[in-house]
């Protein structure tokens, strides 16, 4: 057991503006940024806002943004940084920050409502459902989504872009269309709702580029670009021409910055 | 006079884990107009974290299981403690609550004929357990999430808003609940984002507010965990039921320290795990208590062979009753036959191929891989008991979930108490929110609406709760020259305190002094003090989180040092015995009165429990109900 002190700045500030604050804080083997947080909270700063649930990767309540990039303050391990390096902490760059590291994310809530719920299949009763595990798979794929909001937060058609949060509903609530529309019991078509039709006119699917900066900071490893945003692109395309459909298989990756 | 926003209700649920969006689904449904109200983001509850399954007799895996099998395993696994209708009911009607969260949209794992998979957990006669992977509680918690918009997606067309009849207010903590006489008016709330109050006026209040493991140091509860509904209960003259059984699973992590305490799914073993001391023998096949020797296996073989023929084998011991498997880990590791970090080894990578333990265990490879560079499929796990649940909670009827005493006020989920007796099954928690988190909003949307003249709010009510909530800034006047205190410090005291104290094994002369350092802490704890403004205030929150956790954890302790037995998860060491005599005992804890409450005060009451109805004692064997009912009980 060995223990060191690290070099944080963590931003520190509300609505009218702020800056980074420094802290020497101690560090103990195996822990992740959050306990350094909370370390920081108890003996330095008791007013430090942060958000965080469970402490375990499972209920994405403490993204943020580490040294620039989107994670969970839960889920990065202390060790994966140099013991001389400064460690910097800032809010979810693409939400509106409420105080120090909380961010307005209400922008998530608002879209999920735009998305168009299950809709049962008539005459199948409670208990007379049937499906097959393997055509439940790509659906519980995209359900192992904890609302962390980084893929949210990264996706450069809003992080920078403003404007283009109405017309966007952003890398989780495409997928959520996608998780809907590969639904084996999803009865939206009979009811005359074409789920790919609207993700294409009403969720904005067209301004995404596929540049796969969701996936890689999705904590949950969910492969939103490959298996829901182009497949929903693919199936989107009978309707109407998409030329990143076509981009898309050309190629593989490129550089989000 | 306080000047604040008011709102009316008909139903206010405050809490929206599984029982209380459960609760609120269904009072919308019966038309109340709904409100919820819950301290963190809607979506990231408790329930999330929720891992194996909801037990549900569907009888999916094998067709031998029934009510009546799931209502005998509950009454076991809990020594017979449990409120036997609670019991009844929610065998009767789990598996109708999870068939409905297909129908809404969930998505659980298939059998082969494409019905919901079930898995084996511990105490649990057959495979019960509806499940998603090891994530099943997420697959709760977004189900109803989204039925939740799917409701306000309804009001949105009819009514151009989408909160006209179904509203979640997310980060707001209720501090109070008011009542007008002896009846419910509303509560008291603020807003984490501006530190604001505003006052909910309801005539119906349903608590579904979660456990209290945050009284503990070694838990693996998240951070709403602080006991807020069985404070704000009894705060409200509503009393609280057997508070000293508190469950300790027996699987957390026990390395690196900053994780000690997270989670290892139940499932683990019920895929086939097993349990070793540093000698590397199954322990706990020295470990099976008389009442349960006739339904657990003798040897390795035979244990290994029930994985796939269950009718012909039984069950291995590393599925006994969570009490039964923490009690056996502490004793080894007390032994001296512990892992290098003080648990024991749980493996499973010598019983899976890898590729099976991806695929059934994901989460727990990833939590392993990631907090602790453990790769499960290639080596054991550490593991050692956690607090994790807390039986005891809010005295409430049966059928309606309505709190005694208290007129418009209904209590669901884990801080109801009663359903699990003195130990809950793993998966029968997850079917408890869904159970009995609708009985608690159907009960209380027919209550608002026959509730005739409402509630008049008193004002003088939200002028004490408005100055008690602000106390934590003018620490320094109320000093009164005693330095304030730093509310982080008085929690990890208090922390220490009960894990020490008033933890799996339990001794009266250290319950005494857990008392007597609660009694210090209450009095520092008048004084804690906050730094900075009112918007979003961590140590604020903290400083008011305190009052509810040092009232819970009074009762657990006093309770505990009143009930000298063994019973579930309430161990003594001094008392290491279960009396027959204990078993119709239930011990309530009330306040003494209302003024006198913050201050800590509890009474203890004895209550005899309702005689068992016959034709659920008639489901058990003679030879098993004189192993635990009372001598009375016996004669009748």
């Amino acid at each position: 057991m060995s223990s060191y002190d690290a070099r944080f700045r963590v931003w520190r500030g509300d609505t009218e503006g702020g800056a980074l604050e420094d802290f020497r804080v101690e560090v103990n083997d195996g822990e992740v940024v959050l306990d350094i947080i909370h370390r920081i909270q108890a003996t330095q700063a008791g007013d430090l806002a942060v958000r965080w649930n469970c402490k375990a990767g499972k209920c994405g309540s403490c993204s943020a943004e580490i040294n620039g990039r989107p994670r969970l303050l839960c889920m990065t391990r202390m060790s994966v940084f140099g013991r001389e390096e400064t460690i910097t902490v800032t809010p979810l760059r693409a939400f509106p920050v409420v105080r120090d590291l909380v961010t307005d994310v209400s922008f998530n809530y608002t879209k999920a409502r735009e998305i168009p719920a299950f809709v049962p299949p008539e005459g199948v009763k409670p208990g007379e459902y049937r499906m097959q595990q393997v055509d439940v798979d790509r659906s519980q794929e995209f359900r192992k989504c904890i609302e962390c909001f980084l893929c949210q937060d990264t996706c450069h058609v809003v992080r920078d872009h403003e404007e283009n949060k109405t017309a966007f509903a952003g890398p989780r609530f495409l997928m959520r269309v996608a998780e809907l529309d590969m639904h084996p019991l999803d009865a939206a078509a009979e009811s005359g709702l074409d789920r790919r039709a609207t993700a294409q006119e009403e969720h904005g699917l067209g301004l995404c580029n596929i540049t796969k900066c969701c996936t890689e900071v999705c904590p949950e490893h969910i492969k939103i670009t490959d298996n829901a945003l182009i497949p929903l692109k693919e199936r989107a395309v009978d309707r109407k021409y998409d030329p990143l459909v076509w981009l898309g298989n050309k190629i593989r990756r490129r550089d989000a910055t | 006079m306080t000047e604040l926003e008011r709102q009316q209700w008909d139903v206010v649920v405050v809490g929206a884990g599984g029982a209380g969006l459960r609760a609120a689904i269904e009072a919308r449904e019966r038309g109340a107009r709904t409100a919820v109200i819950c301290k963190s983001l809607f979506g990231k509850a408790h329930t999330v974290m929720a891992e194996g399954g909801i037990a549900a007799s569907m009888g999916n895996v094998n067709s031998g299981d029934n009510w009546q099998v799931h209502f005998r395993d509950t009454m076991r696994g809990g020594k017979f403690l449990n409120q036997w209708r609670m019991a009844e009911l929610h065998a009767k009607e789990a598996p109708d609550r999870v068939w409905e969260l297909e129908t809404w949209g969930a998505l659980f794992d298939r059998t082969p004929e494409g019905k919901i998979s079930q898995r084996n957990f511990g105490g649990h006669e057959y495979p019960r357990l509806a499940h998603v992977g090891d994530r099943t509680g997420l697959e709760l918690i977004r189900t109803l999430q989204q039925k939740i918009v799917s409701l306000q997606q309804e009001d949105e067309r009819e009514f151009g808003d989408h909160e006209a009849r179904l509203k979640v207010f997310q980060e707001c903590t209720v501090t109070r609940v008011l009542k007008d006489g002896d009846r419910v008016s509303g509560t008291f709330c603020y807003e984490r984002e501006t530190g604001r109050f505003f006052v909910l006026e309801a005539p119906a209040v349903v608590l579904a507010t979660g456990g209290i493991g945050k009284s503990f140091k070694v838990t693996s509860n998240s951070w709403e965990y602080t006991g807020d509904g069985h404070a704000l209960a009894l705060l409200a003259g509503a009393p609280l039921l057997n508070m000293e059984f508190v469950q300790f699973h027996p699987t957390g992590m026990v390395w690196p320290p900053s994780v000690k305490g997270i989670l290892v799914t139940e499932s683990v073993r019920g895929d086939g795990g097993v349990l070793r001391n540093s000698e590397g023998k199954r322990f706990m096949f020295d470990y099976v208590p008389d009442v349960f020797k006739e339904k657990y296996a003798q040897s390795e073989e035979e244990g290994d062979r029930w994985y796939e023929d269950p009718d012909h084998n039984r069950r291995p011991p590393e599925l006994l009753p969570r009490d039964e498997v923490a009690r056996a880990i502490n004793s080894e590791v007390k032994a001296g036959r512990g892992s290098p970090h003080g648990g024991v080894f749980l493996d499973v990578s010598t019983r899976m191929p890898a590729e099976r333990i991806r695929r059934r265990l994901p989460s727990m490879y990833h939590q392993f891989k990631e907090l602790a560079d453990v790769d499960i499929t290639a080596e054991a796990m550490e593991v050692g008991p956690t607090c994790h649940y807390v039986m005891g909670g809010i005295a409430v009827d049966s059928d309606t979930a309505a709190a005694l005493d208290v007129p418009g006020l209904f209590a669901a989920g884990e801080v109801a108490g009663g359903m699990h007796g003195s130990n809950r099954l793993g998966g029968n928690s997850l079917s408890d929110l869904l159970v009995f988190g609708r009985r608690a909003g159907l009960h209380a949307a027919g209550y608002a609406a026959s509730a005739g003249t409402l509630p008049v709010v008193d004002e003088a009510q939200i002028d004490a709760a408005a100055a008690e909530a602000l106390r934590p800034f003018s620490a320094e006047d109320l000093a009164e020259g005693a330095p304030t205190e730093n509310p982080y410090t008085l929690h990890q005291e208090l922390q220490q305190t009960m894990n020490d104290l008033v933890g799996i094994i339990r001794r009266a002369p250290e319950m005494e002094r857990a008392l007597e350092k609660l009694a210090g802490l209450r009095e520092r704890a008048e004084r804690a003090g906050v730094e900075g403004h009112r918007q979003f205030n961590p140590g604020w929150h903290l400083s008011l989180d305190l009052r509810n956790m040092l009232l819970v954890s009074e009762c657990i302790a006093r309770a505990a040092l009143e009930r000298t037995e063994s019973r579930g998860g309430h161990t003594r060491e001094d008392c290491p015995v279960m009396e027959r005599s204990w078993r119709p005992v239930n011990l309530l804890c009330r306040p003494v009165d209302e003024q006198d409450t913050a201050s800590g005060r509890i009474d203890l009451v004895r209550k005899v429990t309702e005689p068992i109805r016959p034709d659920l004692l008639s489901l058990f064997e003679k030879e098993e109900l004189v192993k635990y009912l009372a001598d009375e009980e016996l004669e009748e």
